[in-house]
C-alpha cells in the first residue's frame, strides 16, 4: 500500500511541479471569464429589455447547460492528455527501469499512478463545474437547475477516459497513444449524436449505430444522462435538440461504463506487468 | 541460503526474431566484486534486466539472493543503476530519494538521515535541494549510486557507473565499491572500462553473442608467466637451451623472443645460464597479461570493430 501511495504522491507532486495544476487553473480562469461575461451581457440585455421571468430562467438554464458542455469538452481533453505519457514516457526514457526494479508489484506503479492522475482530473472536473454554477448564481441569482448534480457522473466519465489513457501507455508510444485515446472518445461523441439525430428523424437504425458506438466507448452518453438529469422539465422539451437528450442513455449504461473502466484498469495492470521494460 | 547470490543455468530471451541472451550461466558468490565484460549488443544489459525482473526470460532458470527471479522479498535487498539513469527530474535529488526510499518501504527519520549520509558521501550535500533537471551528466550518474544503495542492499548491479564522470568521480565509485566489498556487499560491475574493471573486481564473467564463454579470477597467482627478451646472437643452439627453462618459445622480431616458464623464480637461473653462455642480454621482462589483452583474445579479433 505504501508504494501504491508513493506513486500517486508522485504524481500530483509532478503536476505540481511541472505547472500542469497551474496551466489547468489558468485555462479555467481563463474559460470562467470569457463565460461570465457572455452571461453578464446577456443577462444585462433581458433585464433591459424587461423580459419576463420564465423568459430570463430558460436562457440561463440554457446558457448554464452550454457552460457545462464546454466544461466537460475541457475536462475531456484534461483527462485524455494530462496521462497520456505517465507510462508510456517513462518507459522510452527509462525512468521505469530504477522504480520497477524496487520490490514493489507492477499494479502498484499503474494503481499509484491512476489514483493520483484521478484525484487531479476529478479536481479539474469540480473546479470548472463550480466555476460555472458560481457563475450563473452571481451573476443571474438562483436557477432552477443544479449543475453540482452533474459532477458524479462527470467523474465516471472523465475517470473512463483517462483510465484508457493510462492503458494504452502500457503499449503504445506516447503520440500514439494521445491520437487513439482521442480517437476513443471521437467515437463516442459522434455515436452520440448519430443516436440523437436519429432519435430526432425516427430512424431506429441510427439509433442502434449510435447506441453500439456508445457501447464500444461509453464516455459521451454518459456525459448525456448527467446533462439530462440536470435539466428541469421544461429544458428537456426545448433543449434537447442542442444538448443531445432526445435519445436518453439508461441507467444500465452508468454500470457499464462503470465495468469498463474496472475492466479497463485490469487491462492496463495485465499489459503492464507482462511488458518488457 | 547458499554461498551464491546469484545462480543462472541458461537463462535466454529472444525480442522478436533476434536472440538477445543465448545462455547465461553465472555463479556469483556472497561479497565478490564481479565483472561482467563484453562487446556491444553481447546481451550485458539485457542480462541485467532478467536478473532484475525487468525483463521476462523465455527460458532458463534463476535464482537472486536464494530466491527465484522475479521475487519482490529478494528485491529489497538489491540495489540497482541503470546505464542510462534517467529520472523524474522535477524533482531534488531529496525528493528523489525520499521517494526511491518509500519504494523499499523506508520512511521518517532514519530514511532522511540515510539520504543525507548517501548526499555526503556522493559529495551532493549541497546541491541536494535543486532540481535534478539542473545537474550535469556527473551529478546525475552520482545521484543515481546514491538511490542504488537506499536500502543498504546485500547486492549492487551497477551498469556503467563511471560512463559520465570525470577522473575524480571515477575514484569516488572506486572508493565506494571498496567500501562496499569491505562490508560484505556484492557487487556486478558492467564496465567498458576494463583498467577499473581490473582494479576493483575479483571475477570477471565474459559475454560473447549473449553466452557466458568464460569466467576468471583477478589478481591471483597465476600457473604461468609470460617472459619477453631481448638478446643476441639469437641461434639455434639458444633456442633449444631455453626448452629446459620453458615453453612456448617464439621469435617475434630479429632480437626478441618470448616464451612461459613456470613462475618468476626461474628468472633469474634463466639470466644467469644466458650470461655465463655468452649471449648479450638487453632485456629480460616478465609479461603479465593485461584484462584488455584477455578481452581481446577470449573475444577473438572477429569482436574487433571494422
Amino acid at each position: 500500500m505504501q508504494s501504491i501511495l508513493a506513486m500517486a504522491h508522485l504524481t500530483l507532486y509532478e503536476s505540481r511541479r511541472r505547472r500542469i495544476v497551474t496551466a489547468a487553473i489558468v485555462c479555467a480562469a481563463a474559460f470562467l471569464a470569457v463565460y461570465a461575461a457572455g452571461l453578464f451581457f446577456v443577462h444585462r440585455e433581458q433585464i433591459r429589455e424587461g423580459r419576463p421571468f420564465f423568459q430570463q430562467q430558460g436562457t440561463m438554464q440554457v446558457l448554464t447547460i452550454v457552460g457545462l458542455f464546454a466544461a466537460n469538452f475541457l475536462s475531456v481533453l484534461f483527462a485524455v492528455l494530462l496521462p497520456v505519457d505517465t507510462l508510456s514516457g517513462e518507459i522510452d526514457s527509462g525512468v521505469i527501469q530504477t522504480v520497477a526494479s524496487k520490490p514493489i508489484r507492477r499494479a502498484d506503479i499503474v494503481i499509484g499512478k491512476w489514483l493520483g492522475h484521478a484525484v487531479i482530473v476529478m479536481g479539474y472536473v469540480l473546479l470548472l463545474v463550480l466555476g460555472v454554477a458560481l457563475t450563473v448564481r452571481l451573476i443571474a441569482g438562483p436557477i432552477a437547475l443544479q449543475p453540482i448534480q452533474a459532477i458524479p457522473l462527470m467523474f465516471l466519465e472523465i475517470v473512463l477516459l483517462m483510465t484508457f489513457s493510462i492503458a494504452g501507455g502500457t503499449r503504445l508510444s506516447t503520440v500514439t497513444n494521445g491520437v487513439t485515446a482521442l480517437g476513443f472518445y471521437g467515437i463516442a461523441f459522434v455515436g452520440g449524436w448519430i443516436e440523437q439525430i436519429g432519435g430526432f428523424a425516427g430512424s431506429q437504425a441510427a439509433k442502434t449505430v449510435g447506441i453500439v458506438a456508445s457501447l464500444i466507448s461509453p464516455a459521451d452518453s454518459i456525459w448525456r444522462l448527467a446533462s439530462y438529469h440536470i435539466q428541469p422539465e421544461t429544458l428537456r422539451n426545448f433543449g434537447a435538440a442542442l444538448f443531445a437528450t432526445s435519445s436518453i442513455p439508461t441507467t444500465l449504461m452508468v454500470w457499464w461504463a462503470a465495468g469498463f473502466t474496472v475492466a479497463t484498469l485490469i487491462f492496463a495492470v495485465r499489459s503492464f506487468s507482462a511488458r518488457q521494460l | 541460503m547458499s554461498d551464491l547470490v546469484i545462480d543462472t543455468r541458461g537463462l535466454r530471451k529472444w525480442f522478436g526474431p533476434t536472440l538477445a541472451v543465448a545462455d547465461l550461466s553465472l555463479s556469483v558468490r556472497a561479497g565478490e566484486i564481479f565483472g561482467f565484460l563484453g562487446p556491444n549488443g553481447a546481451g550485458k544489459t539485457t542480462s541485467i534486466k532478467m536478473l532484475l525482473s525487468l525483463v521476462h526470460p523465455d527460458g532458463g532458470e534463476g535464482r537472486v539472493l536464494g530466491q527465484p527471479l522475479g521475487d519482490r522479498l529478494a528485491r529489497a535487498n538489491v540495489g540497482f543503476l541503470p546505464e542510462h539513469f534517467r529520472f523524474h527530474d522535477c524533482l531534488t535529488a531529496r525528493e528523489l530519494l525520499r521517494f526511491h526510499g518509500r519504494l523499499y518501504g523506508l520512511s521518517g527519520s532514519a530514511l532522511d538521515m540515510r539520504i543525507d549520509r548517501l548526499l555526503a558521501r556522493v559529495d551532493l550535500l549541497e546541491a541536494a535541494d535543486r532540481p535534478v533537471r539542473g545537474y550535469s551528466k556527473g551529478m546525475l550518474q552520482r545521484t543515481g549510486l546514491a538511490q542504488a544503495l537506499l536500502n543498504d542492499p546485500q547486492l549492487v548491479f551497477l551498469d556503467e557507473p563511471t560512463s559520465g564522470l570525470d577522473p575524480l568521480g571515477r575514484l569516488l565509485v572506486r572508493d565506494i565499491i571498496s567500501e562496499l566489498r569491505e562490508r560484505g556487499t556484492t557487487v556486478f560491475l558492467n564496465s567498458h572500462l576494463l583498467g577499473e574493471v581490473e582494479a576493483t573486481c575479483d571475477r570477471v564473467a565474459f559475454v560473447k553473442q549473449g553466452r557466458t564463454i568464460h569466467e576468471m579470477t583477478l589478481g591471483q597467482p597465476v600457473d604461468f608467466i609470460d617472459v619477453e627478451m631481448r638478446v643476441s646472437p639469437l641461434d639455434a643452439c639458444l633456442l633449444e637451451g631455453l626448452r629446459a627453462f620453458g615453453s612456448a618459445i617464439s621469435q617475434s622480431s630479429a632480437d626478441i623472443l618470448r616464451m612461459r616458464v613456470e613462475s618468476e623464480a626461474t628468472l633469474p637461473a634463466l639470466a644467469r645460464w644466458l650470461v655465463e653462455r655468452g649471449t648479450n642480454v638487453y632485456g629480460l621482462q616478465p609479461r603479465r597479461k593485461s584484462l584488455e589483452e584477455w578481452f581481446v583474445e577470449v573475444m577473438g579479433e572477429d569482436q574487433r570493430p571494422g
